[in-house]
């Protein structure tokens, strides 16, 4: 059996997160599943499962079930870091399939901005890691970037390249807040934080609420919106904490994007767009090499090419991305709604003409979970 | 000058307490499974790999070469402010196994990949039990 488009994404929803919004992270999960909901073209009581990690709540599906007044019969509040999303995308299929639940709805709410831009989150630290003040995950991922370096000669412009990539898709998007594009040398003057990542190599932190709604492939087909169905799905992790992660350079993003791809019976040419997780700029360089897109090590000359911006080979993250979009803590969430968004036809000057099929790739933690999904509008 | 602000301070549980124990008497412990030989990145109570419980504590030479490290200008966590910029790197030890911990150097600018270090037990800032540091073998006394 597969679930190969089983189960669709029927409605999506985005809080309004402008400063002032005046909302809680429940709040902005409310807000963003109201508007998915009524998408969806559903109410409320159409809903009985509830998919939601969260970096305040420690049990967020009850969080979430009761400030929507909602009496889910399946809960998951499964949490891998920013990358728990998408796994929510498999999860809810494999649970609808299974007549567990009829429409899932999978939402996130954060107010990382209003907290006061630092990263709040639930994460514990490994014993033998905490005593030496190391930053998560900008610290870790840094020890990453110096390790890709030292092995295939990637240098701070490479990583440079990402970040003005995603800046150049980012002042074509309404919603962000920049307007102007950024150079390499904005990128290597700015802040230093952890050698070799400047404050541009890191993503954003902003608020963010958002929601999708997943209902059975049949089902799907008596609603208002084009169906995006869940072609494909694959997990894998290898690791929590960084003095465990096996080999810096390398992660499973190979193994759950080959899944996700096999379900869905397409190729990386098959892609025509591609949503990847880009918390920091050397954590999506790894992720395009392992994902296949250049080849092991290449990752720096195919971003310094320009590969990824606009007009390159890979339409990826066209909103702009954590780097340059949102970041609330984790964006899982997000790059299914931007993919979801590029699938309907709706991204407005960002739009990949005739996109029908997309890839998302949710990563947690620093490089340890993987989660990809094929979405597509053929099934 | 004021008191520096103490830092969080770890509270290791069960078989983690021992290698803080050999820590604080100036030893680098690991364990090597007895079963399949793999030595885990920390110490477990079972081999991951194998699963045995067959675990050996050994003493660690004390020498390595940086696998990575960043130079952090950003405090990690509270009580590392006045720190700034310091050294974190994963070294990987003679023995076959990684260790993460700060390095100890005036220039942290100056480290690379690959470069050899040394164990060295000096407390991590004296407001916490003796903790190993690397220090890099060109500078060691």
């Amino acid at each position: 059996m597969s679930l190969r488009s089983t189960v669709a994404i029927v409605g999506a929803g985005e809080a309004d997160i402008a400063p002032g919004h005046g909302l809680s992270p429940l709040g902005l999960a409310a807000q963003a599943s109201r508007r998915a909901v009524a998408d969806a073209g559903l109410s409320k009581h159409d809903i009985d499962a509830v998919f939601v990690a969260s970096a305040y709540h420690a049990f967020p599906s009850l969080s979430v079930a009761e400030y929507l007044g909602l009496t889910p019969r399946y809960l998951d509040s499964s949490n891998a870091g920013g990358s728990s999303f998408v796994s929510h995308l498999a999860h809810a299929a494999a649970a609808i399939e299974a007549g567990l639940c009829d429409t899932a709805l999978v939402c996130y709410g954060s107010t990382q901005r209003s907290d006061g831009g630092r990263l709040v989150s639930m994460s514990e630290k490994l014993v033998f890691e905490e005593p030496y003040g190391l930053i998560h995950p900008a610290g870790s991922m840094a020890m990453i970037a110096h390790r890709h370096m030292a092995e295939y000669g990637t240098t701070s412009e490479h990583l440079a390249m990402v970040a003005v990539s995603a800046r150049e898709w980012a002042v074509r998007n309404p919603r962000s807040r920049f307007d102007d594009p950024l150079t390499v040398e904005d990128v290597l003057t700015s802040t230093m934080i952890a050698t070799p990542l400047h404050k541009l190599d890191c993503c954003l932190v902003t608020d963010g609420g958002a929601a999708v709604v997943l209902t059975s492939a049949e089902r799907a087909r008596d609603l208002p919106r084009t169906p995006v169905y869940v072609r494909g799905v694959g997990e894998e992790a290898n690791h929590r904490n960084i003095l465990a992660m096996p080999d810096l350079t390398t992660t499973r993003a190979a193994v759950s994007a080959r899944r996700a791809l096999e379900m869905a019976g397409v190729g990386l040419a098959d892609i025509d767009t591609a949503h990847v997780y880009d918390a920091f700029t050397i954590s999506l360089l790894v992720l395009l090499e392992d994902l296949g897109f250049c080849g092991k090590g290449e990752g720096g000359p195919f971003v310094g090419d320009g590969n990824i911006a606009p007009g390159g080979t890979v339409a990826l993250n066209p909103s702009g991305g954590g780097l340059s979009y949102l970041h609330p803590g984790m964006l899982g969430l997000y790059l299914v709604l931007e993919a979801v968004e590029q699938l309907r036809g709706d991204a407005g000057a960002r739009q990949i003409a005739g996109a029908r099929t997309s890839l998302v790739h949710g990563m947690g933690m620093t490089l340890a979970a993987h989660a990809t999904a094929v979405l597509s509008t053929e099934r | 000058m004021s008191a520096p602000t103490p830092k969080a301070t770890p509270r290791p549980r069960g078989e983690e307490q021992r290698w803080f124990d050999a820590a604080a008497d100036g030893r680098l412990v690991y364990w090597r499974c007895d079963a399949c030989g793999h030595i885990p990145s920390y110490p477990r109570a079972q081999c991951p790999e194998c699963w045995s419980t067959d675990l050996r504590e050994l003493e660690s030479a004390g020498q390595g070469e940086i696998y990575s490290f960043t130079v952090q200008y950003r405090p990690g966590a509270t009580g590392f402010a006045d720190e700034v910029p310091y050294a974190v790197a994963l070294v990987t030890m003679t023995e076959g196994y990684r260790v993460l911990a700060g390095v100890a150097t005036d220039q942290p600018e100056r480290i690379r990949v690959g470069d050899a270090v040394t164990v060295v037990f000096d407390g991590v800032a004296g407001d916490v039990d003796t903790l190993p540091r690397f220090r890099l073998a060109e500078e060691s006394p």
